[in-house]
């Protein structure tokens, strides 16, 4: 694939932006993961912040499809049985291991938690892992 | 009106996203594939996202709370322990099995895809059932999710 470093920095700039400045109204770390996992639990009294953030998230992704569809062309070539493991995968471990990309990739790190620098490092490898052997073994996504 | 703010956040969130490249799960993919056709291009978005966050948390918690909530909630555990490490495993294989985590699946619901809606539902299937699962042995009704008060 093409090789791209301004829309990539850009993209995280906004990220960042968008994780500070839910810190600055509402305290809180943006760990989707978190967040969605706090809301779907339904025993926190706090549900209602959760709802606004995740419901934003996909208002987003309708602002994204209307302005630019190119980022929400998806490629998807991996089989359903595939995607459903993965999707379990990624539930199960971002809740236990107490975040994913965006809790510990940009405001752990953001924070200089060793924490969160240790998970990134640890998925980052096991993505990486996984991505090389699918690759190495079937020739492609399955 | 903080609630507004907070939907704005994550519209904002969303735009990142989807400028960075991080939606399209085939571009993850072939970050995270380093002996195929590597893009390195999405490390800059780990680095653009941090080194803005480090640059304006440090102000933001200079104040005494936050515009819309009576204190900031930050994580206060410092362990590494077994489940930090055994569940970051299993995230990055998901992760780089198919490609998506968890943001950018919630922003690509739009599309309508029917991968996109299998794995919504596995991984909500999977964060709930760690959920139940997790208080049920520690015995904690609130979730334990090892957050303190700040101030």
């Amino acid at each position: 694939m093409e090789f791209t470093l301004i829309k990539p920095l850009f993209g995280g700039f906004l990220l960042g932006l968008a994780a500070l400045s839910l810190l600055f109204f509402n305290g809180r770390v943006a760990g989707v993961s978190g967040i969605l996992g706090g809301f779907l639990s339904f025993r926190k009294r706090d549900t209602l912040w959760r709802f606004a953030f995740l419901t934003g998230l996909v208002a987003g992704g309708v602002l994204l499809l209307a302005t630019c569809p190119e980022t929400l062309d998806l490629n998807l070539k991996s089989s359903p049985p595939a995607v459903m493991l993965a999707g379990l995968l990624v539930g199960i471990g971002s809740r236990m291991g107490s975040g994913c990309t965006s809790g510990h990739g940009i405001c752990g790190i953001g924070r200089l938690s060793q924490r969160s620098m240790i998970a990134a490092v640890i998925f980052l490898s096991s993505g990486i892992a996984a991505a090389v052997s699918i690759d190495l073994v079937f020739g492609g996504l399955i | 009106m903080g609630l507004l703010m907070i939907f704005l956040s994550g519209v904002l969130f969303a735009l990142g996203l989807g400028i960075s490249g991080m939606t399209q799960p085939e571009k993850v993919v072939s970050f995270l594939n380093v002996v195929g056709d590597w893009d390195p291009s999405l490390i800059f978005v780990m680095l653009g996202a941090s080194m803005t966050y480090l640059t304006g948390y440090v102000f933001i918690l200079k104040r005494s709370k936050p515009a819309f909530a009576r204190s900031f909630t930050l994580p206060t555990s410092r362990d590494i322990d077994r489940p930090l490490v055994f569940g970051s495993l299993l995230f990055g294989l998901g992760w780089g099995l198919v490609g998506f985590c968890p943001g950018p699946a919630l922003v690509a619901l739009v599309t309508g895809y029917d991968s996109v809606l299998i794995f919504l539902l596995a991984m909500g299937f999977g964060m709930y059932s760690f959920e139940v699962l997790d208080s049920r042995l520690k015995g904690d009704p609130d979730g334990g999710a090892g957050l303190i008060i700040k101030r």
